[in-house]
């Protein structure tokens, strides 16, 4: 049986043998994970089939469409990120231990890397863990951690070795947010909510079971972690016309008595732009085979990120004097998935986020012409030097 | 095969033609050949045809062609705007055999390469606009003038004329041809004019063939367009790689890396619409009208903005004579405005896809 029929087979198999309708939602996803859909690239046993990850479409088409909640928009970072790094980094009795409430969403995860004097140069960070007996001793803030404050478990980028160049002193772990000396406070955004958190640790305690990779190998996990997450953030809507340029095109038709041709040649352009990149992430999942993301995946968050905030810009301008309102700047933190996104103004704000999360636009142009087109790095002041040396500020 | 799923015989095709264009239209060739009237070489073009078979790959056997494919022929259309193949490329490959083979005409000899044909059809933004026909018949003879035909000077030509019954269209081969002088000295023009010049009747309508000749002319223009910028970003991230300023190579300042980057993403962005054309009119997949200005609104903007940004990464060396970059920033240019310009595709796009939408009411604005 061809691996395209085994997928649409197991999934229809998953549906019938569990009522999405009926059934609990972990339940329903521990079905899933059990037939092997979660991610079907993955080894058998591990919540896949071993069959190439882009049959994963297929495998998701049959579930949601059945009405199957889609564990990645529930579980993202678990599930887009968390998920492949245990995979491909962590022991096997740990991939056991943790795909499988990961994937049913009983475990919400998070992701532990930036800090205040950490962004773009995100190998400079300064948590510190330091071996005691079988635990790792971790100190240090670490800050823009969406769901930090729900989730069940974090991937944490540490520093090991302060002795080392930046990159050799890091080392990867699976911190336990339920631990002692593990807090997590809301970090306000210019929207008025609070997506994300600050997580201040203080001798918090992480068995070294939960490492994943070698000591000072954490760099080089930590970069299966960002491809998929680029991966993630980038190229999720394959249907023309849809994501943000739906919201512009909506605004479009709504307000004819705003329209002009200044405007509409802009709006052309940009609705231009989205379908090009529509279909280069649909070129980019045709050929992708089981392996991780490759490079592509910097093009379409670059696109997708600069095109949300042109999108918006955009918008606001046909909106005219009604995009000085605003809905609500009343802090909170948990907003429902549907309303996520929030009024149009809203969205306006949020979208200057979206150039500098996940890789900021010029890192990720620094990506594209230093990995897809092998130009040469740029000159480092850091280069060689213990990461204690490096002046910081 | 799928839609952006290359097969095994199109990468073998695709090599197969680079290779071959590497020793035949290399550049030094390419710049002969811009310098003579012909502008092109016919044994190349003849042996192009005839010993690569590469000029008819999406017209049925049965009218002469290989019984392939439009993703075949895009292919082969890429690796030619990558070596800038001069010869009747558009005029023959890209509208006159498209037209021909839509209506059953059988097309051997200019597959073969032995014959070549040029459409005379003035268009608007790109499509077939019967008001802009000014050539008339008469007793089976056309007397007026097309102007700038693209490759005007071939054997044949495609010709649109007011008949008492409409616009028709028939095959001329006696007419007067005036060549151009053009920008892009690798894609000719010849303005055409016929004096009771004798034709044969191809169609009492001319819209369907020409309609569909143009679809494909523009599809296949696109292809070309990929492989021009494609080309001029290799050559541009080689120099960038090995030209040192201030000690170093000017590809790792960031003012170079992000400039070459942009042009990566729009040659992807170039690929990724080229193709879905190309598949779109093989397999009915898409709307034909908005699958071909897609590509074309991004193909001529990509392949333009790219060919003017690499002259200023090559710095002077790129504004000279002798450097590859200018014949490029030419092509660039032609191409742009051959079919419709990237605005005008837009205009397209905007008639299909905002003129027609409604709003839903989904998206919340704040009311304060």
């Amino acid at each position: 049986m061809a691996d395209s029929d085994l997928v649409d087979k197991t999934a229809h198999a998953v549906v019938e043998s569990h009522d999405p309708r009926s059934t609990p939602r972990e339940e329903m996803l521990g079905a899933v994970y059990d037939a092997g859909l979660a991610w079907v690239h993955f080894p058998v046993g591990l919540g896949g089939l071993g069959v190439s990850r882009g049959l994963q479409a297929t495998a998701d088409t049959v579930l949601q469409g059945a009405g199957v909640d889609n564990a990645f928009f529930l579980n993202p970072i678990g599930h887009g990120m968390a998920a492949p790094t245990v995979l491909e980094h962590g022991a096997p009795e740990l991939s056991k231990e943790l795909l499988r409430p990961l994937a049913t969403t009983e475990h919400i995860w998070c992701q532990l890397f930036s800090e205040p004097g950490a962004g773009s140069d995100l190998a400079g960070l300064a948590t510190s863990a330091v071996r005691d007996g079988d635990d790792w001793v971790i100190n240090g803030q670490k800050v823009w951690t969406s769901l930090a404050h729900v989730a069940r478990y974090a991937l944490l980028l540490a520093r090991t070795d302060p002795d080392q160049p930046k990159h050799k002193g890091l080392t990867y772990f699976v911190l336990d947010m339920a631990a002692p000396g593990v807090e997590t406070r809301p970090l306000r955004q210019m929207t008025g909510q609070a997506e994300f958190n600050e997580v201040y640790l203080s001798d918090a305690r992480i068995p070294d079971s939960h490492r994943l990779g070698a000591v000072g190998n954490g760099w080089r996990v930590a970069m299966t972690t960002l491809m998929n997450e680029r991966s993630a953030i980038g190229g999720t809507s394959s249907v023309r016309g849809a994501g943000a340029i739906a919201d512009a095109t909506e605004l479009w038709a709504r307000y004819p008595q705003r329209q002009t041709p200044v405007l509409r040649d802009r709006l052309a352009a940009l609705w231009t732009r989205a379908e090009a990149q529509r279909l280069t992430d649909e070129r980019a999942r045709r050929s992708q085979g089981s392996g991780q993301p490759g490079p592509e995946g910097s093009i379409a968050k670059l696109v997708s990120a600069e095109l949300n905030q042109d999108v918006y810009e955009f918008a606001m301008e046909l909106l005219g004097p009604e995009a000085t309102l605003y809905g609500s700047y009343e802090l909170r933190q948990d907003v429902p998935r549907e309303e996520y996104r929030g009024p149009l103004q809203q969205r306006f704000l949020r979208s200057r986020a979206n150039t500098i999360e996940g890789g900021t636009s010029e890192v990720l142009r620094n990506i594209l012409g230093e990995r897809i087109l092998g130009l040469p790095g740029d000159l480092r002041a850091d280069s060689g030097k213990a990461w204690k040396d490096i002046p910081r500020g | 095969m799928a839609e952006f799923v290359f097969s095994a015989e199109q990468k073998d095709l695709r090599s197969g033609v680079r290779d071959f264009l590497a020793k035949a239209s290399d550049e030094a060739t390419v710049r002969r050949l811009m310098e003579t009237d012909a502008g092109y070489d016919p044994a190349t073009w003849a042996r192009l045809g005839g010993e690569l078979g590469v000029l008819g790959l999406a017209v049925p056997e049965a009218l002469g062609g290989a019984d392939g494919t439009l993703v075949d022929q895009a292919v082969v259309a890429e690796e030619f705007g990558a070596a800038l193949l001069p010869g009747p490329v558009l005029g023959t490959v890209g509208l006159a055999i498209p037209a021909l083979v839509a209506l059953g005409e059988d097309v051997s000899a200019f597959v073969e390469g032995t014959r070549t044909a040029a459409l005379a059809v003035p268009d608007r933004a790109g499509r077939f606009d019967p008001s802009l026909v000014t050539v008339t018949e008469s007793d089976g003879t056309l007397t007026g003038e097309v102007a700038q035909v693209v490759d005007g000077s071939a054997d044949v030509l495609v010709v649109a004329a007011r008949t008492s019954d409409g616009v028709g269209l028939f095959a001329v081969e006696d007419a007067t041809r005036t060549s151009l002088s053009t920008l892009d000295q690798t894609r000719r023009q010849a303005t055409v004019r016929f004096d009771a010049t004798p034709a044969r009747l191809l169609a009492a309508d001319a819209a369907p063939a020409v309609t569909h000749a143009f679809r494909v002319g523009a599809a296949l223009l696109a292809a070309e367009q990929v492989g021009g910028a494609q080309k001029l970003l290799d050559l541009t991230v080689a120099y960038a790689g090995t030209r040192l300023q201030f000690g170093r190579p000017i590809g790792s300042f960031q003012a170079v890396k992000h400039r070459c980057a942009d042009m990566l993403v729009l040659v992807e962005h170039a690929r990724s619409t080229a193709y879905h054309a190309a598949w779109a009119l093989q397999d009915g997949l898409d709307d034909p009208d908005l699958a071909v200005s897609i590509a074309q609104a991004t193909c001529s903007e990509a392949y333009q903005r790219i060919a003017l940004d690499s002259v200023q990464l090559h710095g002077g060396i790129g504004f000279t004579w002798e450097h590859s970059t200018q014949l490029y920033v030419k092509r660039a240019v032609t191409d742009a405005a051959l079919l419709g310009s990237a605005t005008e595709h837009r205009e397209h796009i905007a008639a299909a896809v905002l003129d027609t939408a409604t709003a839903n009411g989904a998206l919340v604005v704040a009311a304060g």
